[in-house]
């Protein structure tokens, strides 16, 4: 029964938020935005955001919830959208939009699409990202390339190492690094790292179409395969390269090692360019970007993207499709991602003013387009859903911390959960 | 009064007399709407939900037993499930005999005693959060005791539980300890208080030692305290979350999991509410398990005084 009442009173605040906006001026929609863009450069977008939707005439209703990795979030998007208060537009990405959309609470944004060519201005595999069946449902921010590697170069230097390109180097630059004191790789244990640090691994052991058949098509044989156990051993050898007090450390205190020169390497997505330029490093000269050995000419995504939830008010969906096609502006999308470290969704953007690594995760993130090595990163919930990643996240940490696990039971054990979890 | 002229009592009074039987009902009535709607109601509903196929948002699909056989395969449950025995059974037991002894220490008419005592009940005032950062400071191999340690010259001192996925749960258990011994100490000092000193002056005029007495008479009279810590404690072991959560966050590995946090990962962040539900009816049965032998002789235990 309490149910009910709260049901009506949020009808009832609805209402009065409804009518308030009815009083305004003709046809200024609000738009109410879910996100967790509250720190630092990423909070700075989001008012950039605000500022170019009033411009046009519309007015933003922030809905900021704090805490990281948009959990806490979510638990109240779900709360909302129940309840059949959703806001305008929430920070989806991933799978979970196609879940959202699937049970019926995301709008069709194909009339915006349709004006504004974003057929032929998003490559395809970000378009699919972004439709459920066919029909678009959410607008993508940016882009994050996750497998890269980056690089101290003064470390390596002392250690005489030189920049690895595959796997086999990897291991020598980290035992020299190892050899003159430094840690080999910065690396915080945390399941999410750890996975972001096997995905790189994992993709050079099984290449692109063994990837794609494990990962986003869950390929028992696969998931179990020699290649996958292969993988995990390499994985195993990791464990040595750090240094003991890793657990629990958060990425960006792994970043900050790097940048002291206290660790040589660190396996991260090009978010760490922000810890980078904060600390008045130059990202590509003073921190270097390269592939992740092996990877080269790949590009593991990771897309931000704002899925829009249907709404009633006529007005609201008018600021709502504007709210759509302003994310995708050049402007935004330049000042947005310049702020993120990542790179624009549209394949047009002008990238003079983005540092070297930018510019170099566009060139490869064209040519990884076109040749069929664009991959979606499932250790950040672009190939499969949270209870696969989820399942997967438990067996590879679980693996990483123990001394003594076996890859081929291991593999085994990934298969399984994967299963259990779909 | 009313009693006493019966015949005289008109209307007016025997509605202000139902209404004065009815109005305890009347305010109990909004409570106790409440406790069933929110607490009875929604375990219902929870009970239901973990026999469904519910995934991202609840569904109503009936599956049957499938998420609890999911959940009894799941290697990650099973490390909670065992951490929490293991958690519960070292806090509690340490608890007990810390907040015993220094209870017992206390009780010795001792100087500046009201000061000592308001320093170990302390921690008590700190919420879990607090301690678990603390804590995670302070054991931190890079930064806590082992460095200091080390500055201090002893190069060989190595103190790394909390990154060594076989010892990471001892730390809950040091961080936990050092909380709760604090507020055992203050429930059974006020137990010691209550004793008839006249006992215990029997005893000494017998000749027994002070051991003894403690062992043999006092604590023997403690035994609804002994219960009542327990119940306390057990409590704040199977629901604890913020601690963990701040201290290891179930690391490394899931080495630290315990049950409500794995509920919590399940239910809320990684879509599958179905697995979550099938959790949190395991945890509720195991309260039950613990309180209904409690209840069970604490209810008899009255009806034969």
């Amino acid at each position: 029964m309490p149910k009910t009442r709260l049901n009506t009173a949020l009808r009832l605040a609805s209402a009065c938020v409804l009518g308030l906006s009815l009083a305004n001026p003709a046809h200024a929609g609000e738009v109410e935005v879910l996100h967790w863009w509250t720190a630092g450069g990423e909070a700075k977008s989001a008012a950039v955001l605000a500022d170019m939707l009033k411009a046009r005439g519309h007015s933003w209703k922030d809905f900021a919830v704090a805490g990281g990795g948009g959990e806490s979030a979510m638990t109240v998007l779900k709360t909302r959208a129940v309840a059949g208060t959703p806001p305008a537009a929430a920070q989806i990405k991933g799978l979970d939009i196609q879940e959202w959309a699937k049970l019926g609470f995301l709008t069709n944004l194909d009339s915006v699409a349709a004006a504004e060519q974003w057929d032929t201005l998003l490559p395809g595999v970000i378009t699919q990202v972004m439709k459920y069946q066919g029909h678009y449902v959410a607008v993508p921010v940016n882009v994050h390339r996750v497998n890269w590697l980056w690089i101290n170069p003064k470390a390596l230097a002392k250690a005489g190492a030189s920049v690895p390109t595959n796997w086999t180097e990897f291991v020598a630059a980290a035992e020299k690094l190892q050899a003159a004191g430094i840690i080999p790789l910065a690396h915080g244990g945390q399941p999410w790292q750890d996975a972001t640090v096997f995905e790189a691994i994992a993709l050079e052991v099984l290449g692109i179409d063994d990837y794609r058949k494990a990962f986003v098509m869950h390929d028992s044989a696969t998931l179990k395969g020699p290649k996958m156990v292969e993988a995990l051993t390499r994985f195993a050898q990791v464990r040595q390269f750090i240094d003991k007090n890793s657990a629990g450390r958060d990425w960006n205190l792994a970043t900050g090692m790097l940048l002291r020169g206290e660790a040589g390497m660190q396996i991260m997505g090009d978010w760490a360019k922000g810890e980078i330029t904060a600390a008045g490093m130059v990202p590509g000269k003073d921190i270097l970007c390269v592939a992740t050995p092996g990877t080269a000419g790949s590009f593991t995504f990771n897309i931000d993207s704002f899925a829009f939830f249907k709404l009633n008010s006529d007005d609201d969906q008018t600021a709502q499709r504007a709210l759509a096609s302003t994310i995708l502006t050049p402007e935004f999308q330049e000042v947005f991602n310049l702020n993120k470290g990542s790179i624009p969704a549209r394949l047009d953007s002008d990238m003079s003013k983005f540092d070297s690594c930018a510019q170099d995760s566009m060139a490869t993130f064209k040519s990884a387009n076109a040749e069929g090595k664009l991959v979606p990163s499932w250790s950040h919930g672009l190939a499969t859903t949270s209870q696969v990643q989820g399942a997967l996240y438990d067996v590879l940490t679980k693996f990483f911390n123990d001394k003594n696990a076996d890859p081929v039971a291991t593999a085994d054990l990934m298969a399984r959960a994967v299963r259990s979890a779909q | 009064m009313l009693l006493a002229h019966p015949q005289t009592a008109s209307r007016p009074w025997r509605w202000s007399l139902s209404l004065e039987r009815a109005l305890p009902k009347l305010v109990l009535a909004p409570s106790l709407l409440l406790a069933l709607v929110c607490i009875y109601g929604y375990m219902a509903w929870t009970g239901y939900i973990s026999f469904t196929s519910s995934s991202f948002l609840p569904n109503y699909e009936f599956t049957g037993a499938g998420q609890y056989l999911r959940l009894l395969e799941n290697d990650r449950w099973l490390v909670a499930c065992k951490n929490l025995a293991l958690f519960g059974v070292l806090f509690i037991g340490i608890s007990l005999l810390l907040g015993v002894f220094i209870a017992i220490l206390l009780d010795q008419q001792i100087r500046a005693e009201g000061a000592l005592r308001t320093i170990y009940l302390y921690p008590m005032a700190i919420s879990f959060i607090v301690t678990g950062t603390a804590w995670k400071w302070i054991l931190n191999p890079s930064l806590g005791l082992e460095k200091l340690a080390h500055d201090l010259g002893w190069s060989s001192f190595t103190f790394d539980w909390l990154t060594n996925p076989d010892k990471a749960i001892y730390t809950l258990i040091i961080a936990a300890v050092w909380q709760s011994s604090g507020f055992v100490m203050a429930m059974f000092l006020a137990g010691l208080r209550g004793i008839d000193a006249s006992i215990i002056k029997a005893a000494q005029l017998d000749g027994a030692s002070k051991p003894r007495i403690y062992l043999r008479i006092v604590l023997p009279c403690l035994r609804p305290v002994f219960f009542s810590a327990i119940m306390v404690l057990s409590h704040i072991a199977i629901k604890s979350f913020d601690l963990v959560t701040a201290l290891t966050a179930g690391g490394p590995g899931y080495s630290t999991d315990l049950p409500a946090l794995f509920m919590y990962a399940h239910a809320f962040t990684r879509g599958q509410i179905g697995l979550g539900a099938a959790s949190a009816m395991m945890m509720l049965a195991g309260v039950l398990a613990i309180l209904v032998p409690y209840l069970y002789s604490e209810l008899r235990g009255k009806r034969h005084a």
